[in-house]
This record gives structure tokens, C-alpha cells and sequence, in this order.
């Protein structure tokens, strides 16, 4: 070492903090994208989801469903006889949404935009589309807000409303009576779709006769929860709520069982992989679900199997949004035998039924876009019941029951009202 | 309501004891190579994806000893085939270097196992909680603060009382007077990087049960290590060790106040504090090379 430049050694305290702060900036704004061969007579759709930060593990099922449905898309004959191509990126926070979606248009004239899990990115993309007059379809983004007040004529949402998600699972826990009377522990996730969820679920509340002992925001980057355990414990909830979101169950539920804590846990946002992540020891309570991969429907059967054949590991409830976007926009391209959008928006407004591997087919409600279709309750098993990874669970039959309209669970009146423009 | 508050702030404190480990080895290789090591956090995910792998055949507690010391194997290799090369340049190399390294292991990650988070959970002997009184805490997380306890002081005899030390502080301070004495900082400089990269891979298998465990894992809690390195001030031990503490209580106070959704905030609020009236940070010596 002595024969190099003593010198160049210096660095001043500066140059190191600007090169820390030029780092953690870089680290915000990189994201790895990935962009298919395209070739020219083949129908593009454009997806988006993000796959890195704290929704990341869930878009990734995502990507792997619109692989398979693509691939078997194209064995089926493509759409219109021309082949399906995905344009797969992350769409990494709302900013980088909104300018990817745009991209996605102009330049490579993709025929519609699906995808999301955040409501926040869904916001800034289904903003592009409108102004393109694109169709987007929202995958994951759950806040009733995107069929409320922020709804619009190019936006329709395969993914369940928080409204149907609490609803769902309040069913549940009133059969169980933990509403009436009874204090609430909830812990929201601090942005669009938390702020979302704990609103429907306070209306849910109010209506019901329950009452919250505390409600507690919780930063979307926070990793422990040990102060919040803490102060569940002293508060002595009748029932935990989970209003959380990606990651943080899986940690919430893995610190709520190290902690020894016993109050029933539920929540009223939820996806499979983060129990699989939890584990066996770890994974408790009561939880809505859009749709699982024990659901005893042929079609359920089909796509599990296919899944699990191409990538080893069972879908969970984001590869089902994913994939049943992109088939029912083939399907209906298909049965247009046009890619036009007036068509395809006007043909779902006029509520054509789809094959949504559930017991009864689902359609777009016309009001605000919003795809009905039967929900679950999930019921943790106890540890010593569990025979796999995957099965952690036992599910309700489908919410609503088959005497009920689907719209029972969906916001009703002025729960949430839009205005399409 | 008074025990509650003081539960959250004993629990704060021991909650700054994590990200300990992560910025202890942080601040040792930017201390002697001047190495902002970006990667840092990627190195505490290998040490949490090793433990998946390793436990189930070792056992946690074989795991605890193995992880840590493979992760510094590999801080080892990296620091040769890699680090040695930037120890007297720029430090914005040092930092594209290790920002594409982290991206690097996160990726190798995603393709070795996958993007869905893998499950762990804590090893049936240890689950369970300790009460003292009014305060209960749970078992697990009081054998980590022992062991990050005797991590601390191990880190610190070695600096302090060994000859070992001795050549690694005057390092920090003054590398070309040592090479004048004869002395060869490069197996130091190995030791200090495969140490300060085994603590990442020891704080990756002690928070595996507790965490979620997924790709990005390294990149949640780099940024809080650097926080805290940054508060108590480049190449400072107790510095460190103090602004994690620090960082912990202050977090835990904000909790206990019913502001949690200022928890995280209120540490970025803390750093922008220091640098604004103390730009060394706490504890920070005046280090001639970096002024």
C-alpha cells in the first residue's frame, strides 16, 4: 500500500457525506426493469407492479402469472390470431408509474396498461390512461377511493375494494361476536390504501356497534413493532385489527407471536404470500381473501397446477389478479375480434360475464368498474394441524352465499360514490 | 399509564441494540479504508438467507456461529478481490462500487430463492417471555441483547486492549505513518472488513426469526445504519454505540407519546439536527484525512 499516492488518501468529510446522500438517493431511484423483444404484429399490453420495496415479493407473483397466462394465451392461438406480448416493468413508486405508463403508450403503443398493487401508483396511471384514453386495468390497488372519488371511465378494477375486503371478513367476525360492544386494536399502514382501509373500516365499526381502543398509523418502512406490542398488551383489546400492508404483516405476525400475545388477531388486508412467510408457528387470525389456492373450482384447480408446474410453489391471491386480467382482456379482444378501447370499455360497462375460477362468473359493476366476484374468509390453522407450507389455512364458503347478489359486500349508496367523467 | 411509558422507553433502548450490529461494522471499514460500504445491508440478507439454509442441518444455534462466520468470508474475498482497490481513491467509486454490489447480491438473491419472503421462525426453546415485574419482554429478543451485548464489548477489547487494536486505531488515524514503521495495514484491513461483515451476517441471523425475510431485506435497514453512523460521528466507537441507543429511545419515546406514525421520521429529524449543529456528529474525532 505504501506505494500509491498518499494524497489521494484525503477525503473530506464533505465529499463523504454528499457521496453518502448521492447514494441513499441512487438507491431510491434505480430500479431493474425488464423489456421484452418486441416484435411488430404482435398486441402489446403494458404491466406494471412493483417489484422492489415493501410491495415487491407480492409483484413478482404478479409478473410470474402474466408469464403463464400470456404463454398459454399464445398456445391457444394469441388474440385476433396475432401473438400477446407483456411489457413488464417496476413501477417503483407513483412518480415512476405515472412516466413508465406514459411511456408505455407513446412510444411502445401498448393496447391497454394492467397491473398494481399500490393505490397510490394506481392513482398516477390510471391519470396517463385517462388522458390517452387508454384502458387500465388495476390488479391490486384496494382502496375505495379509486372507485370513489378518484374513479374514471378507463380504469377498471379486478382487484376487490377495501369496502368488499372489510365487509368480508366483518361477516365473519360478527358471527364470531367480536363487533358488538367490543374495543378494537388497529394498527393502519401510513399511506393512500391504509388511510383507505381504516376509514371503511371505522364506517364498518360505527354501523356495527364496535368501538376502537386506539387506532395506530405505522410508517410503511417500519420493521418492529415491539412498541406497538407493547401497548396492545396494556390496552387489553378484545380483537387485534390488521390494517397493514406487504411486509409488515409478515413481520406484525411474526413479532405478535414472539411477543406471546393472545387476543384474536384479524385484519382487512391480506394476501396468501405473507402467511407462507409468517409460517406455520407464526400465522394467526382471521382474513379476507380475493381469492386462494384452495378454492374447490375446476378452473382453480387448473391454474394451480399450471403454476405450480412452471414455478415449483402454489399462486397466491396477486398471481390470480394478474392473470385474470390479462385473460379477460384477451377473451374480450378476442370475442370483439377488436383491440379498439371504446369497444372493449362499452362491452364491459354492458356487464359481460367472466370465468373468474370462483363458482359464479364475475362482471364489472358499470357504476364504478368494479369487478364483482365472491370473496373468502381464511381462518389460520393451529400449528399442529398444518401438513404443508402452503395449507395454513381452512376458508369460509364463498361470501357472499349463492342466495345473495354479489353486490352485498361492494359499497353501497354513499359509501363511496364516482363520477365518471 | 407511567409504567407503560417507561416499558416503551427500556424497549426503545433495546430496540437501537439491532441496528448496532449493522453500524458498528459500517463505521469500522469506513473508519480504516474509507469504504462507504453500500452493501453493508446486503450482507446482513446473505447472513438471514444462510440461516434458512444452514438451520435445518446445523440446528439455530450451529447457525448463529456458521452464518457469520461464511459472511465474513465472503466480506474477506470482497475486500480483497474488490475493497483494496478504492482504499485511496474518491469515495464516490467506493460508493457506485458498493451500490452495484448490494444490487448485485439482492439480485442473486431474487434468483436463488426467489422474491416471495421465506419463513423462519424462532427455534421452540427459545419462544416464550421473561417478566420482571411490571415489564414482560420476550425471550428471544433478551438472548439477542446479550449477544449484541458481548459483541459490543468483545469489539471494543480488541480495539482497545489488543496490539491488534492498536495497529487498526493508529490505521484510522494516520495510515501513512504505520506504512513509515514497517507496518502493513493490508491483513488489518482484511481482518477489520471480514469483522465488520460477519457483524452484518450476525445481525442477519439473529433478526431471521423476527423479520420478514425477503431479497430487499438489506436495504430496509441500511438506511437507519447509516443514520445512526452518521449521528454518532465517523470512526467513533462509543458514537455509534450511543447513537443507536439513542436512535432506539427516541423512536421508543415517540411510540410511547402516541406519535407512531413519527417513529420513523423522528430519526431522519435527529440526523438533520446533528449535521446541522454538530456536522461531525456526536462523538466524532477530528480525523485529519477526512477534514
Amino acid at each position: 500500500m505504501t506505494d500509491r499516492q498518499p494524497s489521494k488518501f484525503r477525503v473530506s468529510r464533505r465529499q463523504a457525506l454528499v457521496g453518502i446522500s448521492a447514494g441513499a438517493a441512487t438507491g431510491l431511484i434505480a430500479c431493474p426493469s425488464l423489456i421484452l423483444a418486441q416484435t411488430p404484429d404482435a398486441i402489446r399490453y403494458g404491466h406494471l407492479t412493483p417489484r422492489t420495496g415493501f410491495l415487491g415479493p407480492l409483484g413478482e407473483y404478479g409478473v410470474m402469472a402474466v408469464d403463464l397466462a400470456v404463454e398459454e394465451i399464445n398456445a391457444a392461438g394469441g388474440v385476433n390470431g396475432r401473438k400477446l406480448e407483456a411489457l413488464k416493468e417496476d413501477s417503483v413508486n407513483p412518480q415512476t408509474a405515472s412516466t413508465k405508463a406514459e411511456r408505455m403508450i407513446e412510444r411502445d403503443k401498448v393496447a391497454c396498461i394492467l397491473g398494481e398493487i399500490s393505490s397510490a401508483s394506481c392513482l398516477t396511471i390510471s391519470q396517463v390512461a385517462a388522458r390517452n384514453k387508454t384502458l387500465f386495468v388495476n390488479t391490486g390497488g384496494n382502496s375505495d377511493a379509486l372507485r370513489g372519488e378518484s374513479c374514471n371511465r378507463y380504469m377498471f378494477h379486478v382487484e376487490h375494494q377495501n369496502s368488499m375486503y372489510v365487509k368480508s371478513c366483518g361477516r365473519s367476525l360478527m358471527a364470531q361476536g367480536l363487533v358488538k360492544g367490543k374495543k378494537w386494536f388497529s394498527l393502519t399502514a401510513d399511506y393512500a390504501f391504509g388511510h383507505d382501509l381504516l376509514k371503511v373500516a371505522k364506517r364498518f365499526m360505527e354501523a356495527n356497534g364496535g368501538q376502537f381502543a386506539a387506532d395506530k398509523l405505522v410508517p410503511t418502512d417500519a420493521t418492529d413493532f415491539s412498541a406497538l406490542l407493547i401497548e396492545i398488551r396494556a390496552a387489553k383489546p378484545d380483537l387485534v385489527i390488521s390494517n397493514l400492508a406487504g411486509n409488515q404483516i409478515t413481520n406484525f405476525l411474526k413479532q405478535y407471536s414472539e411477543f406471546g400475545l393472545t387476543f384474536p388477531v384479524a385484519g382487512f388486508g391480506f394476501d396468501t404470500a405473507l402467511a407462507w412467510a409468517a409460517g406455520k408457528d407464526n400465522f394467526g387470525g382471521v382474513w379476507p381473501c380475493v381469492w386462494h389456492h384452495l378454492i374447490d373450482t375446476p378452473e382453480t384447480k387448473k391454474f394451480v397446477a399450471a403454476f405450480t408446474k412452471k414455478y415449483g410453489k402454489p399462486p397466491e391471491n396477486q398471481a390470480w389478479g394478474d392473470y385474470t386480467a390479462v385473460k379477460i382482456m384477451a377473451q374480450s379482444m378476442n370475442e370483439l375480434k377488436s383491440t379498439d378501447t371504446a369497444k372493449i370499455l362499452e362491452y364491459w360497462e354492458k356487464g359481460a360475464k367472466f370465468d373468474v375460477m370462483k363458482t359464479r362468473p364475475g362482471y364489472f359493476r358499470a357504476s364504478d368498474h368494479q369487478l364483482m366476484s365472491e370473496m373468502y374468509t381464511i381462518t389460520a390453522l393451529p400449528a399442529a394441524q398444518v401438513k404443508n407450507q402452503w395449507d395454513l389455512f381452512t376458508s369460509s364458503p364463498p361470501v357472499p352465499g349463492p342466495n345473495e347478489e354479489l353486490e352485498v359486500i361492494a359499497t353501497q349508496g354513499d359509501e363511496a360514490i364516482c363520477k365518471m367523467s | 399509564m407511567l409504567t407503560l411509558f417507561i416499558q416503551q422507553v427500556l424497549n426503545g433502548l433495546l430496540d437501537g441494540v439491532y441496528y448496532l450490529l449493522i453500524a458498528l461494522g459500517l463505521s469500522l471499514i469506513f473508519s480504516l479504508g474509507g469504504i462507504v460500504n453500500l452493501a453493508h445491508g446486503a450482507f446482513y440478507a446473505i447472513g438471514a438467507y444462510l440461516t434458512i439454509v444452514l438451520a435445518p442441518h446445523i440446528g439455530f444455534g450451529g447457525a448463529i456461529i456458521a452464518s457469520p462466520l461464511l459472511v465474513a468470508l465472503i466480506g474477506i474475498v470482497v475486500e480483497r478481490g474488490l475493497f483494496q482497490r478504492f482504499y485511496r481513491s474518491d469515495p464516490i467509486l467506493s460508493l457506485l462500487l458498493t451500490f452495484g454490489l448490494a444490487m448485485v447480491a439482492e439480485q442473486s438473491l431474487r434468483m436463488i430463492f426467489g422474491a416471495p419472503p421465506l419463513s423462519f421462525s424462532i427455534p421452540a426453546a427459545l419462544r416464550g417471555q421473561i417478566i420482571f415485574g411490571e415489564f414482560i419482554y420476550s425471550r428471544y429478543r433478551a438472548l439477542l441483547l446479550l449477544i449484541a451485548a458481548a459483541c459490543v464489548l468483545g469489539l471494543w477489547f480488541l480495539l482497545q486492549r489488543t496490539a491488534f487494536g492498536r495497529v487498526v486505531r493508529a490505521g484510522v488515524q494516520n495510515p501513512d505513518m504505520v506504512g513509515a514503521l514497517g507496518i502493513s495495514l493490508q491483513p488489518y484491513m482484511m481482518a477489520v472488513a471480514g469483522l465488520g461483515i460477519g457483524l452484518a451476517g450476525l445481525a442477519g441471523v439473529l433478526l431471521a426469526p423476527i423479520y420478514s425475510i425477503h431479497p430487499a431485506m438489506g436495504q430496509e435497514i441500511i438506511t437507519p445504519a447509516f443514520v445512526v453512523v452518521v449521528i454518532g460521528g465517523l470512526g467513533s466507537f462509543w458514537g455509534v454505540v450511543v447513537a443507536a441507543l439513542m436512535v432506539g429511545l427516541v423512536k421508543g419515546i415517540t411510540i410511547g407519546l402516541g406519535y407512531t406514525q413519527w417513529s420513523t421520521a423522528v430519526i431522519y429529524l435527529m440526523m438533520l439536527l446533528v449535521l446541522l449543529f454538530r456536522p461531525r456528529g456526536l462523538f466524532g474525532e477530528r480525523i485529519q484525512r477526512f477534514e
